[in-house]
């Protein structure tokens, strides 16, 4: 990113690289996880249309004058919210109806934001993520994300995993299976929103998705597949980083393709 | 006997097509109960109903107070990337020690598939491992839906000569949900036809001769159960009711 090469060439760089690296690992903490269980409940397209409402979230944050990650959080939670109502509403197939959603989403968003020709707002950051340019306030509300999200999926777990293996069975068996789905849904957003403040919109659901695929091949457990999945998720975080600064390309997709060499490794 | 269950005057329609109307049932502690039907009769809908997974639009679901029900649905798919081991599918049924889930995984006879991948089971087995799930939970109540579907032949019978021991070792009631016919219907203490409406009910012996049986399954079907009925000495008609049509397109 520019304004990076420039910081990179004129000042000490430690600052902003361990911002960067400590919002990344926190972001792969909770996406591996959170990103095992997408891949299980096979909602990748789900997660994908969260993430094209979080650039109406910075837009209409910027218009009513609110913090645009708050501004993100509550587009994610209102619009996961509106399209588990719809889905379960809806004679559509899923893929259809998230298609749908998530491009509408995207270009409100868009149309939103260039009636504010009062503001600068970086788009390509918001769209591909630009993670050398994280404050310490994202920091904080990356790290408070994480780990809110972490303890929920932590107390989560058990009745979630029943609700993922067969949702009927769990429902009989005494688990309140659409609490469950709804938290899971309200955590996934949060995430996110979170995330996609650092790999951009376009880029968050590679970041919950692809770690949690590399990790099934080592995982006998879906605790261990979780687990690996951080790790590899942390391991894609650090070399995305490195890359991006020894090589000077954007910090999100560097993350993204070595997050996929790591895939394409487990694959061996 | 207690009765562990029992419904009345059930109606269910989505959107307008009527699935089910007027429909009664109960099982009773130690009874086993066959629900029987064509495809599309109503049989799946009413099990959910009866489950709770899925609302009545009218009548009652009345359970004895504190039931604890085990319950094999159809053959279910689990996603390839959830690495799940036999022990813990089974154990996803509450709070089990490992001695508990391999005691029941002996009992329905894949001890030996323990700690093997869920995905990796054999049709057989795989409801074997759903019935050990099922048993766990000690329940008073066993629905089960189609349990010998992806069984091959000779699995079935086996998978059935297993269900009536540990029905009679549990002492549970039984309501089963089933296709075939000659293989059930020796078991069942009642049979009940089911085709949006109830069309008989009775001792699998009696069906054979029931008309509305006869209309349902065809003759091949109620000549399937009269081999059944060699030890009956007698016979009534169980739903013999002329008033009622039982012409079914």
């Amino acid at each position: 990113m520019q304004c990076a090469q420039i910081r990179h060439t004129t000042t000490a760089m430690d600052d902003f690289v361990w911002r960067a690296l400590a919002a990344g690992l926190g972001l792969a903490a909770i996406a591996g996880p959170l990103g095992s269980f997408v891949l299980w409940r096979r909602m990748a397209f789900f997660g994908d249309a969260l993430a094209h409402s979080a650039l109406l979230g910075v837009a209409l944050g910027f218009l009513l004058h609110v913090d645009v990650n708050l501004g993100m959080v509550a587009m994610c939670v209102a619009f996961a919210l509106a399209l588990t109502g719809l889905l379960a509403r809806s004679r559509l197939a899923p893929d259809t109806l998230l298609s749908i959603s998530a491009f509408t989403a995207l270009s409100a968003g868009l149309v939103v934001l260039s009636f504010l020709d009062t503001v600068r707002v970086d788009l390509i950051g918001y769209l591909f993520g630009d993670l050398l340019a994280v404050s310490t306030s994202d920091l904080v509300w990356i790290w408070g994300g994480a780990l809110v999200a972490l303890g929920g999926l932590a107390a989560l777990w058990r009745p979630l995993l029943a609700t993922t293996v067969h949702a009927d069975l769990a429902a009989v068996e005494g688990t309140r299976v659409g609490h469950v789905r709804l938290c899971f849904v309200l955590l996934l957003a949060l995430v996110v929103a979170v995330a996609a403040k650092i790999v951009g919109a376009l880029l968050v659901t590679a970041l919950l998705i692809v770690p949690a695929a590399a990790a099934r091949r080592f995982a006998r457990s879906p605790e261990q597949m979780a687990i690996g999945a951080a790790a590899i998720g942390a391991l894609s975080v650090t070399g995305g980083l490195v890359a991006s600064l020894l090589l000077d390309t954007p910090s999100g997709p560097s993350i993204v393709l070595t997050a996929s060499l790591l895939f394409a490794l487990s694959l061996l | 006997m207690t009765t562990l269950i029992e419904a009345r005057g059930l109606a269910k329609s989505f959107d307008t097509r009527a699935v089910l109307s007027d429909v009664a049932i109960a099982v009773a502690q130690g009874e086993i109960v066959t629900l029987i039907g064509p495809n599309g009769a109503g049989k799946t809908v009413l099990l959910r109903i009866l489950l709770g997974l899925e609302a009545a639009d009218a009548g009652t679901v009345e359970r004895k107070p504190g039931l604890t029900i085990g319950y094999m649905p159809q053959k279910i798919e689990i996603d390839a990337n959830l690495p799940l081991s036999v022990a813990r599918f089974v154990g996803l049924a509450g709070s089990y020690t490992k001695p508990q889930i391999a005691e029941m995984l002996a009992e329905t006879g894949i001890a030996a598939r323990l700690e093997a991948p869920i995905q990796a089971l054999s049709g057989g087995e795989f409801q074997r491992a759903l019935l050990a799930r099922a048993l766990l939970r000690q329940p008073q109540l066993l629905v089960l839906d189609e349990p010998a579907q992806g069984v091959d032949v000779t699995g079935q019978e086996a998978l059935y000569d297993l269900l009536a021991r540990v029905v009679a070792r549990h002492g549970c009631g039984v309501l089963l949900v089933s296709h075939d016919l000659h293989l059930v219907m020796a078991r069942a203490d009642r049979v009940v036809c089911l085709n949006g409406h109830v069309c008989c009910t009775g001792k699998p012996a009696a069906l054979g001769n029931d008309p509305a049986f006869a209309a349902l399954f065809g003759a091949r079907g109620a000549a399937s159960v009269a081999v059944y009925r060699h030890n009956h000495d007698h016979e009534h008609a169980v739903c013999a009711d002329p008033a009622h049509d039982h012409r079914h397109g």
